[in-house]
């Protein structure tokens, strides 16, 4: 079972809907949209072969020059039987960051989704509670996106032009 | 006895002459956020139906440390530090995953010398975690006298540590592209000492204590049962996974740091309960044992440090006398060396499960995303699901076997 099998075998079964295929470091990496998600980790979880039955990490990422697409949500999926991982993005715009839970399928997004929901503020529709994890109820921001620097930006001793940060 | 029977329903109640209790009133309890019980600074709110818990819920994050925000703004190898304080009773292992990923974006091999002491540092690491893990289960159970045995033995892991990197608890040890120093004479003296002489006669003894106690037996065995299936949905990883009866091991399936070269089996469990758990870590840590005796047996000669300048700091007596060394001592230390584009997930097996880095570099000094996956943060989510219908005391066995680790909780 090779990474073009299951590339192949995805093409063929959500076709345009999954796209920008990969491999960095040997581990195949596409995209899909998120109408078609979870029926894809669906599918895949339930592959008579490749049985992807295993989810590793679920995270979030911010990508504010990406306009249309600024937050990623990236699965990463274990076939423990074929030893073989396979990592998903869904992109989303800022303006509209809903996508469906995976919890459904395995109980183990729950807490990953709260997590990329506190600190990215994606919004996982159908998950059975959906609020903050690590930080603060009272909080009203979410503090992994790009817009909030980690150090004081009016600071002069620290010059980026020095210090290459 | 008949009138000690709260009655269930209404003929029942009508059947022994009692008033009908119209529905059960429940406790609520708070089992944390500062209890000793929970070895960690996070709370479970439990309801109770008198001793029997009917539902839990966790509030986790009271250490929250935002590494992954900090980590953004950090050059690669000011990381490690932070990963020590996730599972700070593995720290080693943690450290050797951070370079290693690293090391995989950077595209550097390791010379064979270098990734032996990773391997027998890691597991000198697992050893220690397990130690704790088992002799606090122990402890809860209350049974103190095999803690105190077994943490002598941890103690003079601490030393191997102290003799590596110089520090004992966050070590901060290795580098990228190596190690920052090589194995010393004494570090080897000790190493060999405890895994020839002191530990094997100290964890006989530990599970002689232990593993056919009557008492300790009856607490733990059928207690918080778990299935492969459940286990596997719920995310576990490491030896909870394995009591649960599942064979999965990052360092066999994918093997990292030249664990190819080993031989060594994988301990297995049956129900997933608290024994189960106990037993496959206790015997992991002979498992490690044989790793290390072989890795020491077969230690390769060479340079315990990757050829990389741009990434390796270079030896002091070079950078006060050789202008070349000075320029990568400064770039280096003020993060300066730009890492290549890309995304890297690299896991290896922590103390508690597989320990994963997801690492998206956009090139420049510090990762544009790093997002560790922690195996306890993951499983612990089972824990209500676990404790469901056993009394307070088994609760607490129950999260002490599962090795919740607050700083791997939280990060």
């Amino acid at each position: 079972m090779t990474n073009q099998q299951i590339a192949e075998d995805i093409v063929a079964k959500f076709g345009e809907n999954t796209h920008s295929f990969e491999e960095p470091w040997g581990l195949l990496t596409f995209t899909t949209n998120r109408q078609n998600i979870i029926s894809l980790l669906e599918y895949l979880k339930k592959h008579e072969t490749f049985r992807f039955n295993f989810l590793t990490d679920l995270t979030g990422i911010h990508l504010p020059d990406n306009k249309g697409a600024e937050f990623g949500v990236i699965y990463h999926l274990h076939s423990l039987e074929n030893n073989v991982r396979i990592r998903i993005k869904v992109f989303l715009s800022q303006d509209d960051l809903h996508i469906p839970t995976a919890t459904t399928l395995w109980p183990t997004a729950n807490w990953m989704e709260r997590e990329t929901y506190d600190f990215f503020g994606i919004l996982f529709d159908g998950h059975p509670k959906l609020i903050r994890i690590l930080n603060i109820e009272e909080m009203d921001y979410f503090p992994m996106r790009k817009e909030y620097p980690l150090e004081d930006a009016t600071r002069e001793d620290k010059i980026d032009a020095l210090f290459g940060r | 006895m008949e009138d000690l029977l709260i009655p269930k329903n209404t003929s029942d109640a009508l059947a022994l002459n009692r008033p009908i209790v119209e529905d059960t009133e429940f406790t609520t309890l708070n089992l944390g956020p500062t209890h000793p019980a929970t070895h960690g600074i996070f709370q479970n709110i439990l309801k109770m139906d008198g001793e029997k818990i009917v539902s839990g819920e966790q509030t986790i994050g009271y250490i929250h440390r935002a590494f992954e925000k900090i980590a953004e703004r950090r050059p690669f190898y000011q990381i490690t530090t932070l990963t020590d304080r996730m599972n700070y009773c593995s720290s080693p292992i943690n450290n050797m995953g951070w370079h290693m990923t690293v090391e995989k974006l950077l595209g550097v091999t390791v010379p064979k010398r270098a990734q032996y002491i990773r391997v027998i540092m890691m597991e000198l690491a697992r050893i220690a975690d397990h130690i704790i893990c088992n002799s606090i289960l122990g402890v809860d159970t209350g049974a103190y006298s095999g803690f105190l045995y077994v943490f002598q033995e941890r103690e003079k892991i601490y030393e191997i540590y102290e003799e590596v990197c110089g520090a004992r608890l966050t070590t901060n040890m290795g580098r990228i592209g190596g190690m920052e120093r090589d194995l010393s004479p004494t570090a080897i003296a000790k190493i060999k000492d405890l895994i020839y002489n002191s530990l094997p006669k100290v964890l006989t003894e530990f599970e002689k204590l232990f593993n056919r106690n009557r008492i300790f037996v009856d607490r733990i065995v059928n207690v918080g049962p778990i299935t492969g299936e459940r286990a596997l949905e719920y995310g576990f990883t490491g030896p909870n996974l394995r009591a649960a009866g599942v064979d999965y091991d990052v360092r066999v399936m994918e093997p990292y740091s030249s664990y190819e070269d080993f031989e060594f089996d994988i301990p297995v469990g049956h129900n997933g309960d608290t024994y189960d758990r106990f037993m496959v870590r206790n015997q992991e840590m002979w498992e490690s044992m044989k790793i290390i005796r072989q890795a020491l047996e077969n230690l390769p000669e060479g340079p315990y440090y990757a050829n990389e300048n741009h990434y390796y700091l270079p030896p002091k007596q070079d950078v006060y006398k050789n202008m070349e060394a000075l320029i990568y001592h400064f770039k280096i230390v003020m993060g300066e060396i730009d890492a290549p584009a890309g995304e890297v997930y690299h896991a290896v097996e922590g103390g508690n499960g597989e320990l994963g880095f997801y690492l998206v570099s956009d090139g420049g000094r510090a990762p544009y995303r790093l997002h560790f996956r922690r195996p306890s943060f993951i499983y612990y989510q089972a824990y209500p699901e676990m404790c469901k219908g056993v009394s307070i005391s088994d609760a607490i066995v129950i999260m002490s076997s599962l090795n919740v680790i607050a700083g791997e909780l939280d990060a």
